[in-house]
């Protein structure tokens, strides 16, 4: 079970190349539907070690925001019985950094369409940060991050209130002609409105969930686990949150849906497109299983075969009839 | 870096909640200090462990036995198989151009100062050794240390063996003068260490890791460079770069 770079087994990889995974992804053609999901990943070139990046429909690329911040004290993360939470707290370079290094980094690993996921703690600088990346080479479509809170709105998160949503996605269509997804965040009281809200202000797609609020105590301590306390709840325990909002979201609202939350498998991803999305990306699993996303891609026509599915396309949806 | 599967040739208990595993398979350290990371099973995020010596074919951890992974861990027998991440991160310089270096070790991290050790002696260094425990029935390596033909010195919290206190107060009380250390132990003794020598070294930094390749940015510390991650430009890194609060 040698998994040393992809490079070594070139013939392999090419075989990935299968017309039946192709989707459409808001007008972005992708080769498969598998994305690797921001904050997983790095910029992509950290995980060139493990395999040829191109075999990837897209990368979803580290949430970046206007400025460099260092993010949270340590520790950071917490297990949990299948899943893991995180307090990162959005380390990142900046976007001025990420423009200079880590995209041509990332575009000399992978050659195929990058989501640039951008984060804000005010509309300017969700504003500022996507002018700046508009027109990046290889940048094919922008993933807003609405889980960070508004400092100019009493510090609650952006994605909690129709309103701020509407206001953010406003803000951003007015600075990038690039495809807009909205990534919401799953603590909310009704995920469709808030989905409606992005939609109606301009939103070209959605990417649901993001990670769900917990916490960990360490009952020897008995204090918090993680030392920002609260953290990001992701992996395999949050699946089946995320496949039902997106069979509720894309029931309500007509632009396509990047499903994530949970998957690490060929058969998630196939049960996620059920529900509803054109595309799936996949956090966690990849810091487990660093070839989680290639393994997933492999597994795809089996899977495909046993279920009977012809083509990836025709699979979004299909679970919820007619 | 690879992900392989690694045969268990031996895990034994060697001092009180510590114990010793060998794997065989293929081997590609090239700096004492690196780590590995363990998927353990039935745990979701795999433990990173340092690696204290390793030949041609096989490696060895010591781990202490903390939590339920690690628990998991010792009840695991010769024959059966770990999937495992290995070489992780950036250990330790034994090029660093030390004549006389001093390896400190608290508690478990003590380990990978053998393999530096050995890497040392290799390029004709010779170092000493300090080693502190919380108490004699912690102690460990001791043997194996002073096989290599070291001066091993012994500092235990409770004075129950060597010398009462700290790897410091061990290291003044036996007049030791070294020109570097190499440091591995509880926060508290790198950072005594790194305040109180007045000469240049390296501390190998430890954190709850999610990925232990650099994808996660978990384990992120500040250092006078800028964010590093303790998974991959760490985790030793030199006193110089280190911020301590």
């Amino acid at each position: 079970m040698e998994m040393t770079n992809g490079n070594s087994c070139p013939g392999e990889d090419m075989n990935l190349a299968d017309p039946r995974l192709e989707v459409d992804l808001g007008g972005v053609r992708l080769k498969n539907p598998v994305i690797p999901a921001s904050g997983c990943f790095g910029y992509g070139y950290v995980m060139s070690r493990f395999y040829d990046l191109d075999v990837l429909g897209a990368i979803s690329f580290k949430g970046t925001t206007l400025h460099p911040r260092f993010g949270n004290p340590l520790p950071r993360v917490a297990e949990c019985a299948s899943g893991m939470l995180n307090s990162v707290g959005l380390q990142n370079p900046g976007i001025d950094a990420v423009l200079e290094k880590e995209l041509p980094m990332m575009r000399s690993s992978f050659h195929g369409p990058i989501i640039a996921n951008i984060s804000g703690f005010s509309l300017d600088e969700y504003r500022e940060c996507c002018r700046r990346i508009d027109g990046a080479p290889g940048v094919e479509i922008i993933e807003l991050n609405v889980s960070c809170p508004n400092v100019h709105g009493g510090g609650m998160s952006f994605g909690t209130s129709c309103e701020s949503v509407a206001e953010v996605v406003r803000a951003v269509k007015e600075v990038t002609s690039l495809p807009l997804f909205v990534k919401l965040s799953p603590n909310v009281t009704d995920i469709v409105s808030i989905a409606r809200a992005a939609e109606d202000a301009g939103a070209d797609g959605l990417c649901l969930i993001n990670t769900l609020l917990g916490m960990r105590i360490d009952l020897r301590t008995r204090r918090p686990i993680m030392a920002n306390g609260m953290g990001g709840f992701s992996g395999r325990d949050i699946f089946p949150v995320a496949v039902r909002m997106i069979w509720q979201v894309s029931r309500a609202c007509s632009v396509p849906v990047i499903g994530c939350g949970g998957v690490a498998s060929a058969e998630d991803v196939l049960e996620m497109m059920m529900a509803g999305a054109k595309a799936v990306e996949v956090g966690t699993a990849n810091l487990i299983n660093p070839t989680a996303c290639r393994d997933i891609i492999r597994n795809l026509p089996a899977a495909m075969d046993r279920y009977g599915i012809e083509n990836l396309k025709e699979l979004t949806s299909s679970a919820q009839g007619n | 870096m690879m992900q392989n599967i690694y045969k268990i040739l031996e895990n034994r208990e060697i001092a009180s909640g510590t114990m010793s595993m060998r794997l065989e398979g293929e081997v590609d350290f090239y700096r004492p200090g690196q780590f590995v990371n363990i998927a353990v099973p039935g745990f979701t995020l795999r433990r990173p462990i340092s690696v204290c010596d390793w030949d041609d074919r096989s490696f060895t951890i010591v781990y202490a036995v903390v939590g339920d992974g690690t628990e998991r861990m010792s009840r695991m027998l010769p024959g059966e198989s770990l999937d495992i991440l290995a070489p992780l991160g950036t250990g330790f310089d034994p090029d660093a151009g030390a004549e006389r270096p001093v390896l400190l070790g608290g508690g478990v991290g003590c380990p990978p100062l053998y393999g530096l050790a050995r890497r040392l002696l290799e390029r004709g260094v010779r170092p000493t050794v300090v080693l502190g425990f919380n108490s004699a029935e912690k102690m460990m390596l001791l043997d194996e240390f002073r096989a290599l033909g070291l001066d091993v010195y012994v500092a235990t919290l409770d004075g129950s063996y060597g010398t009462k206190g700290f790897v410091t107060d061990a290291m003044r009380l036996n007049g030791l003068d070294p020109d570097y250390f190499y440091a591995c132990g509880p926060t508290p003794m790198l950072r005594a260490v790194c305040l109180g020598l007045g000469i240049p070294g390296e501390v190998s930094l430890e954190a709850r890791m999610g990925c232990g390749f650099g994808a996660c940015v978990c384990c992120s510390v500040e250092t006078v460079g800028g964010s590093k991650r303790i998974c991959m430009e760490g985790p030793a890194f030199r006193k110089e770069e280190l911020i301590w609060k």
